[in-house]
């Protein structure tokens, strides 16, 4: 698996209307990969990801899997939202069970996957509930498992934790970092929380508003053996520091 | 008296009791004698009007006229206001063609269409189903519409990125998530076509609760029109009913 985003442009409207809100953006991902593009609102980065899921074309440029071009969305670049992310009157196995089921997989296989992975969510004893009487961390988590099961070669994360509380919002962070390891699995995770791409990817990209465009990569090399030190752990401490402050230059100056 | 407490508290409670309520004063007014019978007849005469019809069998041939009438003007309309408004709702070109043609026709009366059905389609039963057509269809259409708008883009853009397309987006993402709101036009509407169908019948028919009342009115029989409002309350209550049961069952998610 190699996705690679080449010079990637978009602009919206037309003449005096077009707005730019993406420039020149370019990065690799690699198999068994955590990226995370971070940046404010208005930074584009929902738009990259959004040019990789194939739900939108770009200006220019390309985003390319496996050297094949990115043409429209496909099963091969799971994704999973940030709000409205199950379907409300399917039950958490059947939301599972949705993706396998448009991928028009055997019935016993559909039945075995789903409940693998809600097992691998740990929610193998909510799978007859519905959405709504599930927590926002279990709905995630569903959501999660669901974009899993229809095998993606990549995994896209649009602020998944980003409706939630802090507290369900860590031990989710940990959740994701822990199915990363043990799946294996590639992902690139879009977020505007500094401290939850360090906390759970190898390669972070910062992005500057308007327009669009990355202003700083960095690779993460921590000791993530103790997730819960390393919140507070020296050198987790200062990068986050390091890079907070490259993130507030972006920011227009506020009165004082 | 803990059991007289929950009798009250019981969520029909409050709606019996002014159903009673009025029954009551009803029958009040009438037995004091305080106005003419010949205006207000007396519950038991109504009744009595209403035993007399349903046992010549006269009530139920009118009442399955009617009902009749409704059922297939309402379901052509509710039959075809659905693609329609589906396309409509996800499809930007056919929305602006056809929304300013619907939005127009839709704020004509639909009981004065009657004078050109009848024109074109005498005085049968098409006419008639026609009128519930016309005075449903623009409704159930863009109610319709706008549910589907209201999809949420996320739903389905996840079925996108499962590998999902065309016509299984359809049937397996919009079609659930507008099920209640459909059910729920079809409800609100349902109520149009039941009045629609009573216009039709007092202008022209030969059979059909709306038909029986204006006759009664040549007679001065107040009692038979008391008995068939009564009726066609009943029936559409009946209906209104129906339609929430069935919205209870189908979409448990959305209650």
């Amino acid at each position: 698996m190699h996705l690679q985003i080449a010079n990637l442009c978009k602009s919206f409207g037309y003449g005096a209307q077009r707005k730019e809100v993406l420039r020149n953006v370019s990065f690799d991902v690699n198999a068994g990969e955590f990226v995370a593009l971070v940046g404010s609102s208005g930074s584009g980065k929902s738009t990259v990801m959004r040019l990789i899921a194939g739900l939108d074309s770009p200006s220019s440029g390309v985003v390319s899997l496996d050297g094949r071009p990115v043409t429209g969305p496909g099963s091969d670049r799971g994704m999973v939202f940030q709000k409205y992310s199950l379907y409300p009157w399917l039950t958490a196995a059947q939301n599972v069970a949705f993706g396998m089921e448009l991928q028009r997989r055997s019935r016993q296989e559909i039945r075995e996957r789903t409940a693998y992975f809600l097992e691998v969510v740990g929610l193998a004893d909510a799978a007859r509930r519905l959405p709504r009487e599930l927590s926002g961390g279990m709905q995630q988590r569903v959501a999660i498992a669901r974009a899993l099961a229809a095998e993606p070669k990549l995994l896209l994360l649009d602020e998944p934790f980003g409706a939630l509380d802090i507290q369900i919002r860590e031990s989710m962070q940990e959740f994701l970092y822990n199915l990363w390891q043990r799946t294996g699995l590639t992902a690139l995770l879009i977020t505007h929380d500094l401290e939850e791409a360090l906390l759970l990817a190898g390669q972070v990209h910062i992005m500057a508003p308007s327009p669009g465009r990355i202003v700083r990569s960095v690779a993460v090399d921590l000791d993530r053996s103790a997730m819960g030190q390393l919140r507070l752990s020296r050198p987790f401490l200062d990068l986050r520091e390091e890079l907070a402050q490259c993130l507030r230059g972006l920011e227009p100056a506020l009165p004082t | 008296m803990p059991a007289f407490r929950r009798l009250i508290r019981h969520p029909w409670a409050l709606g019996i009791l002014g159903i009673a309520s009025v029954l009551l004063l009803w029958w009040l007014i009438t037995a004091s004698g305080a106005v003419n019978k010949l205006f207000l007849p007396s519950p038991q005469a109504v009744w009595q009007a209403g035993q007399l019809q349903w046992n010549s069998g006269l009530l139920l041939k009118d009442a399955v006229a009617s009902i009749q009438r409704v059922f297939i003007g309402f379901a052509l309309s509710a039959g075809l206001a659905l693609p329609v408004g589906i396309a409509m709702g996800t499809n930007v070109v056919i929305c602006r063609l056809l929304e300013p043609l619907m939005g127009l026709i839709r704020y004509m009366p639909a009981p004065a269409f009657i004078p050109l059905l009848i024109i074109y389609f005498g005085l049968e039963e098409l006419p008639k189903v026609l009128l519930i057509f016309i005075g449903t269809f623009f409704f159930n259409t863009l109610m319709i519409m706008d549910a589907v708008k209201f999809v949420p883009r996320e739903l389905v853009e996840t079925a996108l990125t499962l590998g999902g397309r065309g016509l299984p987006i359809l049937t397996r993402v919009v079609a659930p998530f507008i099920a209640p709101q459909v059910l729920d036009t079809y409800r609100i509407n349902m109520a149009s076509a039941w009045n629609l169908v009573i216009v039709a019948e007092l202008v022209a028919a030969t059979e059909g609760l709306g038909k029986r009342i204006s006759l009664a009115q040549r007679f001065l029989r107040t009692d038979e029109i008391f008995m068939g409002l009564i009726v066609i309350g009943l029936i559409g209550l009946v209906i209104d009913l129906g339609f929430r049961a069935l919205m209870r069952r189908a979409c448990a998610w959305a209650t």
